[in-house]
């Protein structure tokens, strides 16, 4: 009986009496009791031992958490179920946690342990989870607890612990950056895990950490160039973006050679010359002579990243083809640039957001590059159903695209466009129309004129833009135009828009000579409504009144006063400061005059016309895709795409212990192309015949046997030595006949492969899940690479010392003849060289008749021309064959050989007009008139380098396509054999310094 | 104790625009200078400011309806107080219409970017220099898995399910970097709810939640999972292509496109790996594809091979070359004229059939947005049924299927707002068809096999030809 009225004034006015269930708990009186209800229910849920009361309980609570209401108060009673065996609850409390736990820092803590024993379960994804949520509860306390975690997590066995783990470093560091160096370690171990489904992520990591730690790339450079085409969408985005930085920095621009190719030819020239002075066979002077002069060769890095990017074209996803596309705009040479736009224009038809988006991309670009959007003009135009937005972006390109040529439709186009409904959409045409006038001359006047028609439009905005737009337009040529001034005068009357009132009368002030008697008229008009005009209007009344007093004083001195004194009271003080001082200049007073005996210059000079120009002309020093360059403003965090570097950092950083299939870089196959040379000098100067050839041909098929063994031929490489010594001999005698052969067994060659795989293919891919990989060269590369890496370590070490294995031979040899004058020969990527070569078309068959098939010609020394992506199924590659050229003994003779990849018959090829540095000249090989699909051919052509390691640069030409293609020579292959007795040698030797 | 140390390491700064977040993006900041000290050499100052604002990608992501109510929010980091909502509001009623809200939408803080679908702005808040593409490719593909998951992505739809959504969300983006956002593999994470789950969850207890890693995530193909088992197997390909066109007032094509895509609906046992190959692989000219394509077997041999997703998912799109001409398989024959005395307008369209292979054109549907100055309209249709809505001054036909002998025509009058001048525009005339066994650019499947698996599964392929974006301007 005692407790009633406690109770009863515990519970106050606010909840009426007879409610029971409070009476137990006096706590939960007052205003919130209902909330306290309600939570109090969920927390006797999460109480009991029933999983579904629970379970039901944590589905509330996150209901709550969606809603944005607070939920805060129920912590410790969910943190409690942090252990729950029913894995949905466990989920929602980590859901709660991850919300919460920043808020209540230590009752969180009381978790850890769990997430510490979930670190060590057996199941990844529970460890992969525990990693997820012990990573994202932002508690600093836990610090040292989750370094340790991503630590034992990055060397975790199952890739997708290590991929949470390259998502807790981020996490990390923004709790405290004080872990960066140790962070930064988990980054560059983690940066060499080969699978895909860290790539992404770990990049992602490098790139909120430490993207200034460029040098950890180096090495992972490759490899993440070639895993990239298997990496998931959203890695692929960040790996491109990571790369272009890099590639940025590491590789010299492929642009810079078109701009400095005019200078280059004549200090090429002199070059030459040089060259020739020292004499041939001097090694040393030609490679001194080289870096001098430096002729632009793209790394074959660079390459490499080109041409792993471009099939990502292809994506379904907007963003990488975005990435891909400012890859391609910011990195690659402008011939190659052209590529992208067709996927861009794909895009088009995506989502209005995306359209936004790549659409202001497009618009810079096409400043730039007009030419590369031309062809997809009409993609351009503007539906009446696209979102206002899109109208005036789409504008903007079709603006940027106009030129001489497609002016008449573009501006049919605009037509159609001014009679639109949207009229900002139409205001916006008209800027453009005036924007295309100034810009084409033809189509000033038809411009001009259409938009005066314009000036009778019932639309008040439409005449007002006019207006403006024709004000621009006259100011370029003023005289010829005194009746569209008038016109314009008359509009005075009837338009309102202030912008256009003061282009009028700025107008009328400029070009009062044409309108003499107008002007003053406009002049007494504006008086009367001077106060209530606009501030623009205004000033440019002063202005007209200034100028007409300077001109026509007689008639316009006390208007002029009249203004100036109105104005001289305006609210605004701007007008009164305009006004005062246009009256000091214009009136001349007693003591003044300096100024005002100028005045006439000073209101009268003649101004430039304005350049209207697109408001996206100087977006491009933003990065293409970025948040910033959208917004045209620095966006926090934007890192500005580095300049090109003037010399191009070592490549050498980026080789690894394991072999590379890209091509060397220029000055290692300069060397591999010497020892040739001497080997050849050598074998000629043998005291018998028959030995002649041998030197060569064996150091030859060793060479190539070298490369070969890359693709698990070695072991068969030695019996086949008889037969190409044979074919060797064979070519020296009749090369054309044996070429021919050499082409066949090519062929048949070719054919087997597609065989070999579909057979590869069917019986793997079923099984297991390898298959993938089945089909990407570079995937079935890096599985090669994968495969024997030992063996691979010992060939291709850093310093220059050690040649692999395979190559040592046949250094060895050549060694015996010259001992003194070997050069070190830098570390062979020579191998890689061919290696590539072969893996580009071949795969691993291990049929036994593959290498006795091996045309001499077909091995070493191949270098592409042309990949067959690049070409639509022509691949073309060459070789120097290293004998004299028929017709000409300048001519250095160069097989090229094609093979036709695609499923149609590629025809009429044939070389199409050179552009040559001066001295160069190229012997034409006969037109080539089809080559079936999956046919090669070989022909021979004839170049004169004019000693020179300039490019060749030519056409290729079929019938319906060209490419650009280029050889340039290893300084190797311009040297004619020369006769030597070892003394002379000896003697040449001596003359020589500088060893 | 414990909270005493953190919150010395965490000095509030309060008084932020956007509180919270205000101060996460702040507290760097005054360790940027102790950072700096142990920083190795050739960190720049610019580096310095860079990790000051070390921050994920996608902060938080709010769901608003049209009409501006937050129904949902999720947060990948710190909170973002809702308030940030405001400036997309705001940018909201400046752009009058929804699809005219800009994407990108900057704030003193944070950067909102959003995408617009089923009525449902999805904002993603952001504070970082981050690929707008990125975030934009990425909203839509939650808008996706949304509609797989549930059918329909709809506000109802979503709040009902608001668990699903979260969990699904929650896998999706880790620290607001993308995790898992194949559907297939999100499927094996958290089951998509039915009804009949739903019964036996509350019975045996079960959960929706997988308690293992999906299969895909790790193998090389993650768009499938392994162990999949049917009774039919069957693999049926969709080819559907759109005509985009501007046909101008005179009826000669200004610009004609055919896109089109294959879409698929896969349900094979096991691993079966395919290859599609086409009669006239050249016409392709420009293709995207489904990442399952191998595309160096499409680069040389210009084949199909992959191994697909299960269930639906689009294969292919791809754009037909322009040299081609494109047939424009109907023609519309408009009289749609004002005068500037009366306030009566005549209006007249008529449909008919041009280059149709002899297929007949159904679905047809005509719609026109009306000048302002269009009060009323009274029309007579030959055929099918038309609106007029006097509001958004929109005219819809729906005519139906095209009889060539007896072509549909809509005729009659309008009436103006009297004594305005007659509207200088003349409206433009959207159209809406199907040709049902067509493929309008001639491409043809040739054949489809199956490797890898030894049953023989039921194989389909239709096509059809659409129209897309295909308006007459009169």
């Amino acid at each position: 009986m005692s407790a009633a009225p406690a109770y009863n004034e515990d519970k106050g006015g606010s909840a009426g009496p007879g409610e029971p269930e409070y009476g137990h708990d006096p706590a939960s009186g007052g205003i919130f009791s209902s909330d306290y209800k309600r939570h109090d229910d969920l927390k006797a849920m999460l109480d009991t031992n029933k999983d579904s009361l629970k379970l039901e309980a944590m589905k509330r609570i996150v209901a709550m958490i969606a809603r944005g209401k607070n939920a805060s108060d129920l912590f410790p009673a969910v943190v409690k179920n942090v252990a729950c065996k029913n894995i949905e609850v466990k989920k929602l409390v980590y859901v709660y946690l991850v919300r919460y736990a920043e808020e209540q820092q230590d009752l969180a803590l009381l978790s850890i342990s769990t997430f510490q024993r979930g670190l060590k379960d057996p199941n990844q994804l529970i460890r992969a989870s525990a990693l997820r949520v012990l990573s994202s509860i932002r508690v600093p306390i836990i610090v040292p607890i989750m370094m340790l975690a991503i630590k034992e997590a990055a060397s975790d066995m199952s890739p997708y612990v290590r991929k949470t783990a390259a998502h807790a470093i981020p996490k990390l560091y923004s709790l405290d950056s004080d872990q960066k160096d140790q962070l930064i370690e988990v980054i560059e171990k983690l940066l060499a895990d080969k699978t895909t489904l860290v790539a992404g992520s770990v990049v992602m990591a490098f790139e909120e950490v430490c993207p200034e730690r460029i040098d950890l790339i180096h090495k992972n450079y490759r490899k993440l160039c070639n895993l990239l085409i298997d990496v998931e969408e959203w890695g692929q985005v960040v790996i491109i973006s990571m790369l272009t930085r890099y590639a940025r920095t590491q590789f010299l621009s492929p642009t810079q050679n078109e701009s400095l190719l005019e200078e280059n030819s004549e200090k090429a020239f002199y070059g030459s010359e040089e060259d020739e002075a020292k004499g041939p066979g001097s090694e040393e002077a030609a490679s001194t002579a080289l870096p001098a002069r430096k002729p632009y060769v793209m790394d074959p890095d660079h390459r490499l990243l080109l041409r792993n990017t471009k099939p990502l074209l292809q994506s379904r996803s907007a963003a990488v083809v975005m990435a891909v596309a400012q890859l391609y705009f910011h990195l690659a040479p402008k011939a190659e640039v052209g590529v992208i736009a067709k996927a861009l224009v794909r895009l088009l038809r995506s989502h209005s957001e995306v359209q936004y988006v790549v659409l202001q991309n497009v618009a810079t670009m096409s400043i730039k590059r007009r030419g590369m959007f031309e062809p997809y003009l009409k993609s351009f135009y503007i539906r009446s159903t696209d979102p206002t937005q899109i109208k005036i972006l789409k504008l903007e390109v079709l603006t940027n695209l106009a030129n001489e040529t497609n002016i008449p439709t573009v501006l049919r186009e605009f037509q159609t466009y001014i009679r639109s409904m949207d009229k900002d959409f139409v205001a916006a045409t008209i800027q453009a129309i005036g924007r295309c006038a100034t810009n084409i001359g033809r189509v000033r006047d038809t411009c001009l004129n259409g938009l005066v028609q314009l000036l009778s439009n019932r639309d008040e905005l439409v005449v007002a833009e006019s207006v403006v737009v024709i004000k621009k337009l006259l100011q370029m040529q003023p005289a010829q135009h005194g009746e569209i001034i008038k016109h314009l005068a008359k509009l005075t009357d009837n338009i309102q828009v202030p912008m256009a009132r003061a282009s009028i009368l700025w107008l009328i002030g400029e070009y009062c000579e044409h309108v003499p008697r107008i002007a003053p008229d406009v002049l007494r008009k504006m008086a009367k409504s001077f106060t209530a005009e606009e501030d623009i209007v205004k000033l440019q009344v002063i202005n007209l009144a200034a100028k007409l007093y300077l001109t026509n004083s007689k008639q316009t001195k006390l208007l002029t006063q009249y203004v100036l004194s109105l104005a001289k009271y305006d609210q605004n003080y701007d007008i009164r400061d305009r006004a005062r001082f246009t009256r000091q200049l214009i009136v001349p007073s007693e003591q003044g005059g300096a100024l005002s005996r100028h005045a006439k210059k000073l209101f009268l000079a003649p101004k430039p016309a304005p350049v209207l120009e697109s408001s996206f002309k100087d977006r491009d020093h933003f990065q293409l895709g970025s948040l910033s360059h959208l917004l045209n403003a620095k966006a926090t965090g934007y890192q500005e795409l580095p300049d090109w570097p003037e010399e191009a950092p070592d490549p050498s950083v980026r080789n690894v212990e394991v072999p590379e299939w890209t091509k060397c870089s220029n000055r290692e196959k300069r060397k591999e192309k010497e020892k040739p040379f001497y080997s050849d000098s050598e074998g000629e100067s043998g005291p018998t015949e028959s030995a002649d050839s041998d030197p060569e041909s064996e150091s030859e098929s060793e060479s190539k046997s070298s490369s070969e063994s890359g693709s698990g031929e070695s072991s068969s490489e030695s019996d086949n030595e008889d037969q190409e010594e044979d074919e060797e001999k064979g070519r020296s005698s009749e090369s054309e006949q044996s070429e021919e052969e050499g082409k066949k067994k090519k062929m048949k060659k070719r054919k087997k492969v597609p065989e070999g795989q579909e057979g590869g293919l069917s019986s793997d891919e079923g099984s297991d899940s390898s298959s993938s990989s089945s089909e990407s060269e570079m995937t079935s590369e890096t599985e090669e690479e994968q495969v024997e890496p030992a063996s691979w370590r010992k060939k291709t070490p850093p310093s220059s010392k050690s040649a692999p294995a395979a190559k040592e031979v046949s250094l060895l040899d050549l060694e015996d003849f010259t001992p003194a004058s070997v050069q070190p020969v830098s570390p062979p990527t020579v191998v890689s060289t061919s290696l590539a070569a072969d893996l580009e078309g071949l795969t691993l068959t291990d049929s036994p008749l593959v290498p006795s098939l091996l045309s001499p010609v077909s091995g070493a020394g191949r270098q592409e021309l042309l990949h067959r992506v690049a070409g639509e199924g022509l691949a073309v590659d060459y070789t120097f064959s290293r004998q004299p050229f028929s017709g000409d003994p300048h001519m250095v003779s160069v097989h090229i050989h094609f093979s036709n990849s695609s499923d149609t018959p590629i025809k009429a090829l044939h070389l199409g007009t050179p552009k040559l540095p001066p001295g160069i000249s190229i012997q034409e090989f006969p037109e080539i008139e089809s080559l079936a699909p999956g046919e090669s051919a070989t022909v021979v052509m004839g170049i004169n380098f004019c000693d020179s390691t300039q490019a060749a640069n030519f056409q290729l030409c079929t019938q319906t396509r060209q490419f650009y293609v280029s050889i340039q020579p290893p300084v190797g292959e311009l040297m004619a054999p020369v006769f030597l007795s070892e003394n002379e040698f000896k003697k040449e030797q001596g003359l020589q310094g500088g060893r | 104790m414990l909270r005493g140390d953190a919150r010395g390491r965490v000095p509030d700064w309060g008084g932020g625009h956007s509180g919270r977040s205000g101060r996460r993006r702040r507290r760097p900041c005054c360790r940027g200078d102790a950072g700096l000290s142990i920083c190795r050499g050739f960190q720049t100052e610019k580096d310095s400011l860079r990790s000051l604002t070390v921050s994920t990608m996608i902060h938080s992501l709010f769901l608003i309806n049209s009409s501006g109510d937050i129904f949902l929010e999720k947060h990948w980091k710190s909170v973002v107080s809702r308030s940030v909502c405001d400036y997309f509001f705001e940018a909201q009623e400046r752009a009058t219409e929804a699809e005219n809200v800009p994407p990108v939408i900057p704030t003193p803080h944070h950067y909102l970017l959003s995408v617009y679908r089923h009525k449902i702005f999805f904002v993603a808040v952001i504070q970082t220099e981050v690929p707008p593409l990125f975030v934009i490719e990425f909203l839509h593909r939650v808008v996706d898995t949304f509609q797989d998951y549930f059918g329909v992505c709809s506000e109802p739809v979503i709040k009902d399910n608001v668990v699903v959504v979260y969990e699904v969300l929650e896998e999706m983006l880790d620290n607001g970097f993308p995790l898992a956002t194949e559907s297939n593999i999100l499927k094996e994470l958290i089951k998509p709810p039915t009804i009949l789950r739903t019964v036996v969850n509350t019975i045996t207890g079960s959960t929706n939640v997988g308690d293992q890693l999906p299969t895909g995530q790790l193998s090389v193909v993650p768009w499938r999972r392994t162990g999949v088992k049917y009774t039919n197997n069957e693999a049926y390909f969709d080819v559907i292509e759109e005509i985009d066109a501007i046909i101008d007032k005179s009826g000669s094509t200004i610009t004609a496109e055919i896109q089109g895509v294959i879409d698929a609906c896969v349900k094979l046992t096991g691993m079966p790996d395919l290859t599609l190959s086409f009669m006239n692989p050249r016409l392709l000219d420009d293709v995207s594809f489904h990442p399952c394509v191998r595309f160096k077997r499409w680069e040389s041999e210009r084949i199909l091979s992959f191994i697909p997703p299960d269930g639906n998912f689009r294969l292919l799109s791809y754009h037909v070359s322009a040299q081609n001409l494109v047939a424009i398989p109907v023609y519309v024959k408009h009289n749609i004229s004002f005068r500037d005395s009366s306030s009566l307008g005549r209006f007249e369209i008529t449909v008919g059939p041009k280059q149709t292979m002899g297929k007949t054109i159904e679905g047809v549907t005509v719609t026109s947005q009306m000048p302002r100055g269009v009060l009323n309209m009274s029309l007579t249709p030959s055929q099918g049924t038309h609106t007029f809505d006097p509001v958004t001054k929109m005219l819809s036909w729906d005519v139906g299927k095209i009889n060539p002998q007896k072509l549909p025509s809509l005729k009659g009058t309008m009436s103006l707002q009297a004594g305005a001048s007659k509207p200088d525009e003349n409206p433009t005339i959207n159209l809406q068809f199907k040709i049902q066994q067509l493929a309008i650019s001639g491409l043809k499947v040739n054949r489809l096999d199956m490797y890898g698996e030894k049953y023989k599964p039921f194989k389909g392929i239709k096509y059809m030809t659409k129209a897309g974006k295909f308006q007459v301007r009169t």
